[in-house]
This record gives structure tokens, sequence and C-alpha cells, in this order.
């Protein structure tokens, strides 16, 4: 029977449009909604299965991030996690928050729960990092299944199939390991009004990095956050000796 | 559960999903209510039962919709490579 740890982020809702705040120092998060990275889902939800399958026996799902972090922590409880850890970094401290400072704390939460596999999302549809699994197992000294697709329970190791360019890979891995999620992992479940309701009942403990021991001070200094250039709009083309014309007058032909 | 209030549990949990309906809650709010209302008359138990199963089928058709719209925004952002 396994310990699984899953990080979990709040982001903002992958429906909504991000607007870029004017003085460019970021994005709009206030009065926008927000919700569970859709890649913790899955990872959230690949916990659950192996709960199901009675690989697991206990959840622990973690977030770095200020007070609201707690809704998506009673979204993973609902949806199944045992427990939820809440690392409380706020204000300009989150700003800068990086993967590595979230991949040492999750490491410590790692050892002091003596977990048996961390599984993430591969990235935040927020930063696109895509950093958190990898540096994770690095600070463990664990090894890492990265973007798995698939994830089997053999004995004392696991069987993952990874998503590379191409095709899929297939590798042994031994326990414990860290995992991170790709799309294709499963479908998370959706998080039903009563589970949310029996959510709030259970354990949800808030610490500090100050309290693991990890410096979550900036690396980091953000100097301009800008909106993505518009693509300029195309002409239509009344003949085929035209778009010769217009083609050689721009060097293409 | 008494048939009554399977009928009340069935509304809170369309209600809640509605709050993530693409075309905005009040717009799915609206239509709920006038489809409970519509048939809030009804006394036969065997209709109702049916009235039921009805709404049960569209809690899982809402929760399909949810997760395919997720699944291929995030294809579209990530995956498209053709």
């Amino acid at each position: 029977m396994a310990r699984v740890l899953v990080g979990v982020k709040r982001v903002i809702d992958y429906a909504v449009k991000i607007r870029v705040k004017p003085d460019k120092s970021g994005v709009v998060t206030d009065g926008v909604k927000h919700s569970m990275n859709p890649f913790d889902e899955i990872a959230v939800e690949e916990a659950v299965r192996l709960k199901e399958q009675k690989i697991a026996n206990e959840i622990i799902a973690v977030s770095c991030g200020p007070q609201q972090s707690q809704d998506v922590l009673r979204t993973a409880l609902a949806m199944g996690a045992d427990k939820a850890i809440h690392v409380e970094v706020a204000g300009a401290e989150y700003e800068t928050l990086q993967p590595i400072h979230v991949s040492k704390i999750l490491a410590k939460i790692a050892q002091n729960e003596k977990v048996d596999l961390v599984i993430v999302g591969k990235q935040a549809i927020d930063d696109d990092c895509n950093q958190t699994a990898q540096m994770t197992a690095g600070f463990l000294d664990w090894p890492q299944a990265t973007y798995a697709s698939k994830i089997e329970k053999k004995d004392d190791h696991i069987v993952v199939k990874r998503e590379i360019d191409g095709g899929l890979e297939t590798i042994k891995c031994k326990i414990p390991a860290v995992i991170s999620a790709d799309l294709r992992l499963n479908e998370p479940r959706y998080a039903t009004l009563p589970n949310i309701m029996k959510a709030k009942k259970k354990p949800l403990t808030k610490i500090t990095p100050k309290d693991l021991g990890v410096d979550v001070s900036p690396r980091i200094q953000i100097v301009k956050v800008e909106e993505p250039p518009v693509r300029q709009a195309g002409s239509i083309i009344p003949d085929v000796d035209t778009l010769v014309t217009k083609l050689k007058e721009k060097g293409h032909a | 559960m008494s048939q009554r209030s399977r009928v009340i549990d069935l509304y809170k949990r369309l209600f809640h999903l509605g709050k993530d309906y693409p075309s905005g809650a009040d717009f799915f709010r609206v239509r709920l209510h006038n489809a409970f209302m519509k048939n809030s008359k009804e006394s036969d138990p065997d209709k109702i039962e049916k009235m039921i199963g009805h709404g049960e089928f569209v809690v899982k058709e809402l929760e399909t919709l949810y997760m395919l719209k997720k699944y291929r925004t995030l294809k579209r952002r990530y995956y498209d490579s053709a």
C-alpha cells in the first residue's frame, strides 16, 4: 500500500480570457474565476483511481499559494483525497514563487509524510513552466516518470507509458517515484455537490514555507508582461495573376 | 429518500452544475427553473419517476460536456501540431 502526494495549483480558469494589467506588471486576477489546474485534476484523479484499485491507501493534496488556494484543495478533497496541506505563500512572495520553491516544498512534505508516490500535473496552464515534477524528483533523488499516459503497479515497481514526440515510451521505475500527469492519462471526475459538502469535514492543515525550512525569497524579477502580438488581417485576392504579382513584390517567388 | 426530496436534490445538483455552463449560469438557471416549474403540477408517481430519470441523464450529459470542453481546449492549446 502506498501513500500518495498530489500537488495542485490554483490557476485562472481555462475558459477565461486572460487580460494583461495596463501597467504590464502581470495579468488581471481580481474578480476572475479561478479553478484547479486541469493537469493537476488529472493527477488527483489518477491518485484516486490508485486508491480505488487498493494500490494507494492515503492521498494527501498540497497547494502552495494564498488563502484562496484552499478552494482547490477542497475540490481535491471532494474528488477523493483524504487530507490536504495548504502551504501559505501570499502577496508579493507568491508573484515570484517559482517551480524551484514549490519543488523544495513538495520534496520536504514528501519526506515528512513518508509518501511513496508524488503525482503532479505536467505543467500549470498559467505559467506553463513544466518543471516542478522534474525538480522535485531531483531534490528527493527519486526516479521520475514524466508525461505519464498510463500507470500500472507491478510488484515493487511501476510501469509507466510516457508521451514522447511521435509515440509512447514505456518505462519501468522503482518506488518511491515522482510522476507527472499528461492530458491522456485519464478523464477527471466532476466534484459533485454532496462530495463537496463532505469534503468540508476532511482535515486541512495550514503551514508556512518557514515551517518546512524552505526559503521562498524571489529568484527572479518580473520585468514586464505583454499581450502576444495580434495577427495581422489577411486580404482576398481576385485571381492567380494578382497572387503571383503580390508574391513577387514580397520576394517570395 | 422520498420522491419529493429526490426531485429537490436533483434540482440542487443541476443548479450547482449550471455554474460552469458555457452560455452562463443565469442562462442555465432560467431554463432549469422553467423546466421544473412546467412539470410541478404532475402527480403521477410513474411519470415523475421518468422525469427524474431524464434529469439524471442531463446531469451525466453536463458532466461529459464540461469534461470534453476542457479536454478539447487543452488539446488545441498544447498538442495541436497539425
